[in-house]
């Protein structure tokens, strides 16, 4: 349900962005989520064309980057990808871990057009 | 027409985050402390907060403000009952609270006579780990009855914590939980956590809960 306030901010992200670039549309909307953050993608979407309709962003796609976490094993060194659930270090068994990647959620970057005369 | 990809690296909830800084500052500049209270519906956010308010007013003052997705005042009322300041927030659906919502339920409390305010996330285990709401200190309490699992389940929550707190030990007789997987999930996401088994029923570890929130205040007033 959080997906909506997070649809929403996502809009002004590149809401704001697009006019900085004297965007006449903004076609496509790259997103970076990492495994462990809380966030559905379909919610998004589903949410997506309701939020830009009457906007400068109407019709864009978003794209979804999903990055994998990474947990770092503090005893024993070993480097591992979190695939189902969480689990033990799998060399050693120990639980400190230490999450190095996985949380990230961020508009990496706008696909936008601009008119020609407006760049000139 | 020509195309053109713009760089942007925006944290999504950057809008959020900035105001719950502001929050943070407006409750420093009034010496209070305040603590945002997170938990599954029926885990016991109402009654740890009734049994906090039994155990440290009126040497604390404290203020209250409940999240609630529907305009009932059950929450709040339990809470002026018992004669404390209380603010509800009816987040009209919303699954959780925003940094926008606290701070117009700070708007709504006499901040300058507070030492204390705890605001009662909405019950949920999901949504409210996303929103910093520019408190001190993240709480979820975890009650016995709803399983050892929670942690590899919902990860999020956990990682934020500052204080973990485990609830209703009086049914640990009574129900299939097993402390060691638990506390094993907890000390991946969140090693070494602050955590105070106590039961609301029976008022068991709840002076320790209110020996850590009584320093936390001390410490703002310095």
């Amino acid at each position: 349900m959080h997906e909506l306030a997070i649809t929403e901010s996502i809009l002004n992200i590149a809401e704001t962005h697009a006019r900085q670039s004297g965007a006449a549309r903004v076609t496509a909307i790259n997103l970076v989520i990492g495994r462990l953050s809380s966030v559905v993608d379909d919610s998004v979407q589903f949410y997506w064309d309701f939020v830009s309709e009457n906007s400068v962003c109407k019709g864009a796609r978003l794209n979804f980057s999903r990055l994998p976490a990474r947990l770092l094993c503090q005893d024993c060194g070993t480097e591992f990808s979190l695939d189902g659930q969480l689990t033990v270090c799998p060399k050693c068994q120990s639980v400190h871990l230490k999450i190095i990647s996985g949380e990230e959620f961020y508009v990496d970057s706008i696909e936008i057009e601009t008119l020609e005369e407006t760049s000139a | 027409m020509t195309y053109q990809r713009v760089p942007v690296v925006e944290n999504i909830m950057n809008a959020n985050d900035q105001v719950a800084q502001l929050n943070r500052r407006r409750l420093e500049n009034a010496g209070v402390v305040a603590i945002n209270l997170m938990a599954s519906p029926g885990a016991g956010k109402t009654s740890l907060i009734l049994q906090t308010i039994h155990s440290l007013a009126p040497s604390l003052r404290i203020g209250v403000i409940e999240g609630d997705t529907a305009p009932v005042t059950i929450d709040a009322d339990k809470v002026l009952s018992v004669g404390m300041p209380a603010v509800q927030i009816n987040t009209g659906g919303e699954c959780h609270l925003d940094a926008v919502m606290v701070s117009k339920g700070l708007d709504a409390l006499p901040l300058e006579e507070l030492d204390l305010i705890i605001i009662e996330n909405v019950g949920n285990l999901i949504c409210p780990a996303a929103f910093d709401l520019g408190t001190h200190a993240n709480v979820l309490i975890a009650s016995i009855p709803e399983g050892d699992d929670k942690p590899y389940k919902y990860p999020n929550i956990y990682r934020g914590l500052q204080v973990l707190i485990i609830n209703k030990t009086d049914l640990a007789p009574y129900v299939k939980f097993n402390m060691d997987y638990f506390r094993q999930g907890v000390e991946i996401l969140n090693p070494g956590l602050i955590t105070f088994p106590v039961s609301c029923t029976t008022g068991e570890g709840i002076s320790a809960w209110a020996s850590w929130i009584k320093e936390k205040v001390a410490a703002a007033k310095k």
